[in-house]
């Protein structure tokens, strides 16, 4: 197993550092239904973590709970070594962790270039009044933040639809945008919810691309939420495996898939 | 030129000046509902909030001083100061900025993620409850309010367009300057929204909540300062409309005369609001010039409603409105 503090070298040679984030026994409920039953475990700095499950198992709203949306009735939530208090979901992201949707959520009416742009949000600290009269301040900060778009927009190679409304791009190019926006907020943590979902063969293997060279060139801790388990083996560091909303599974690719309860989850064996 | 070409020129110049007034009042509509989905009904009641709040500040009066003096038996009235126009405005901002924290915080707040229709409803509980808190606080009598814009007929023009035409038009000063005001206030806000961090994310907000929160913005803020800018917006209408008319209760009816100007340019546009207003302001003008004398006159109630109606059958959603697809 792996040890709790120092962290490891991954067989590519890549460092992962100590805990992130941890998710201390959380219990989430919706009115009779419980979606996620005392779940716990950690996201180490630099690494690429999946949060895999059949259809159903509580891997989205696992993601909600890290992004704020959804409250936890039991259970802690730990950031850089602090508890975190209740908050919203905008507080979350302020305090540097970004997040993609399943079901894309952009600003379809502006164009990609002004989505990203929304991603640098929170590293913009001038107040309206400077911003009203466009004061030196918030004009260089603008210009410096703008720069940082640039840069993930060529990253993410989506340089020839900057000024391209979203809503007129096709699917697979929407869902990069989203990781671009996600991305210029430089965020600690990057959650991305089924990445590869409704994609074809080709936009995933553009996708797998796209998240590795991210983690290797910025060093971001990545949280994916995926239920091709084929993607996720050869994407990430360690895998948390889900089933109705229960652990079963946690370990590296190779350790889960010789997991018999994570076999037969996926099998498809009888719940008694 | 003939007379009645004449005529209809001036009554045009006439209809654009009033058509920028009703446009100004449908902008703040349209602010409000674009980055909330709420169609605030009270929008009027809020003009007429606003220029009561900044007659009685200019006039030093003691708000409340009715229920004051009714319960403690005192006889104040006011302060016995005068507070000089720029800065009476200012404080009113103020205090439409105040209201505007009041309106999320008490009302609003508690009705996220409620239907449009609930929504609705709560903006016609505040209009009657905002026109009673004006009453309450600076009376109920008809108000005269000079901020100091010119008024009357504007020479120059009417000289120019004797020397061209043989005929000086009507042109009223205060028209003019409204106009240039709410074209400079239009433009303002259009700059706003375009370059400024906030007005970047009060788009992303009147686009897409759950992604607007995922960057980090707080809905509760931008709903604040989108209710402030609305409040601003209402201050500027009721200043042109009070100067215009005077400071009453039939400041806020102006409102009404907004839905068609909407529905004409679309609940969710901008420019929008500034062309449907031209156009119902030019239209009913033109109207009543026209054809007024046919129908036995004061066709300006209705024309507006009409040509609404109208334009309902043939374009549901406005000239610039979105256009609501729904997939099968």
């Amino acid at each position: 197993m792996l040890d709790a503090s120092e962290g490891f070298t991954t067989e590519d040679g890549r460092r992962i550092g100590g805990v992130v984030m941890e998710m201390k026994n959380i219990t989430l409920r919706f009115g009779g239904v419980v979606a996620i039953q005392n779940i716990s475990f950690d996201i180490r700095e630099g690494e690429i973590r999946a949060i895999i499950g059949p259809n159903g198992a509580g891997k989205s709203s696992m993601l909600n709970v890290i992004s704020g949306f959804y409250v936890p009735q039991e259970g802690e939530v730990w950031f850089e070594g602090r508890q975190r208090p209740k908050v919203k979901p905008y507080e979350v992201a302020r305090q540097g962790i970004a997040r993609t949707f399943q079901n894309i959520a952009l600003f379809e009416g502006m164009s990609v270039l002004d989505n990203v742009m929304t991603g640098r949000l929170t590293h913009m600290k001038t107040g309206i009044l400077s911003q009203s009269f466009w004061l030196g301040r918030a004009e260089a900060e603008e210009t410096a933040n703008r720069e940082v778009a640039e840069r993930i927009i060529d990253f993410l190679e989506i340089q020839h639809i900057r000024k391209t409304p979203v809503s007129r791009l096709p699917y697979g190019l929407k869902k990069r945008v989203e990781l671009a926006r996600a991305l210029a907020a430089e965020p600690r943590l990057l959650l991305l919810d089924e990445p590869m979902a409704g994609m074809n063969v080709e936009e995933k293997e553009d996708m797998s691309r796209f998240i590795l060279d991210v983690n290797d060139e910025f060093g971001t801790t990545i949280a994916l939420i995926e239920h091709d388990m084929g993607v996720v083996m050869d994407l990430s560091d360690r895998v948390v495996v889900m089933d109705y909303g229960r652990k079963i599974g946690d370990g590296t690719p190779d350790e889960v898939r010789n997991n018999q309860d994570v076999i037969d989850a996926y099998l498809g064996v009888a719940h008694d | 030129m003939p007379d009645q070409v004449l005529f209809a020129m001036e009554v045009t110049l006439n209809g654009l000046m009033a058509g920028v007034l009703y446009a100004l009042v449908a902008l703040g509509f349209v602010l409000i509902f674009k980055a909330s989905g709420i169609f605030n009904f009270a929008q009027g009641v809020m003009a007429l909030f606003a220029a009561m709040t900044l007659v009685g500040i200019m006039e030093g009066q003691v708000p409340f001083s009715h229920l004051i003096n009714a319960t403690f038996g005192t006889d104040i009235h006011h302060f016995g100061w005068q507070v000089p126009a720029l800065l009476a405005i200012v404080l009113t901002t103020g205090v439409m900025v105040v209201l505007a924290w009041c309106v999320q915080r008490f009302v609003m707040g508690h009705l996220v993620n409620q239907e449009p229709i609930i929504l609705f409803m709560a903006t016609i509980g505040l209009a009657y409850f905002l026109e009673g808190v004006s009453d309450l606080m600076w009376g109920s009598e008809i108000r005269t309010l000079d901020v100091g814009l010119p008024q009357g007929i504007n020479e120059t023009i009417d000289a120019f367009t004797y020397d061209l035409f043989g005929y000086g038009f009507f042109i009223d000063n205060l028209d003019i300057v409204a106009s240039v005001i709410a074209a400079l206030l239009v433009a303002g806000l259009v700059v706003f929204a375009q370059y400024t961090k906030q007005g970047r994310a009060m788009r992303a907000v009147a686009d897409d909540h759950q992604a607007a929160l995922s960057v980090g913005i707080s809905l509760n803020f931008i709903w604040v300062l989108v209710w402030s800018i609305a409040g601003f917006v209402a201050l500027v209408a009721g200043i042109m409309w009070g100067t215009k008319s005077g400071v009453q209760f039939s400041l806020s009816l102006i409102a009404l005369k907004a839905l068609p100007v909407l529905m004409l340019g679309g609940f969710t546009s901008i420019p929008g609001a500034i062309v449907g207003g031209l156009i119902i302001g030019v239209g009913e003008k033109l109207f009543e010039f026209l054809l007024g004398g046919l129908m036995g006159g004061a066709t300006e109630n209705w024309f507006a409603y009409v040509l609404a109606l109208l334009f309902l059958l043939v374009r549901p959603q406005g000239l610039f409105g979105e256009k609501i697809i729904e997939r099968v």
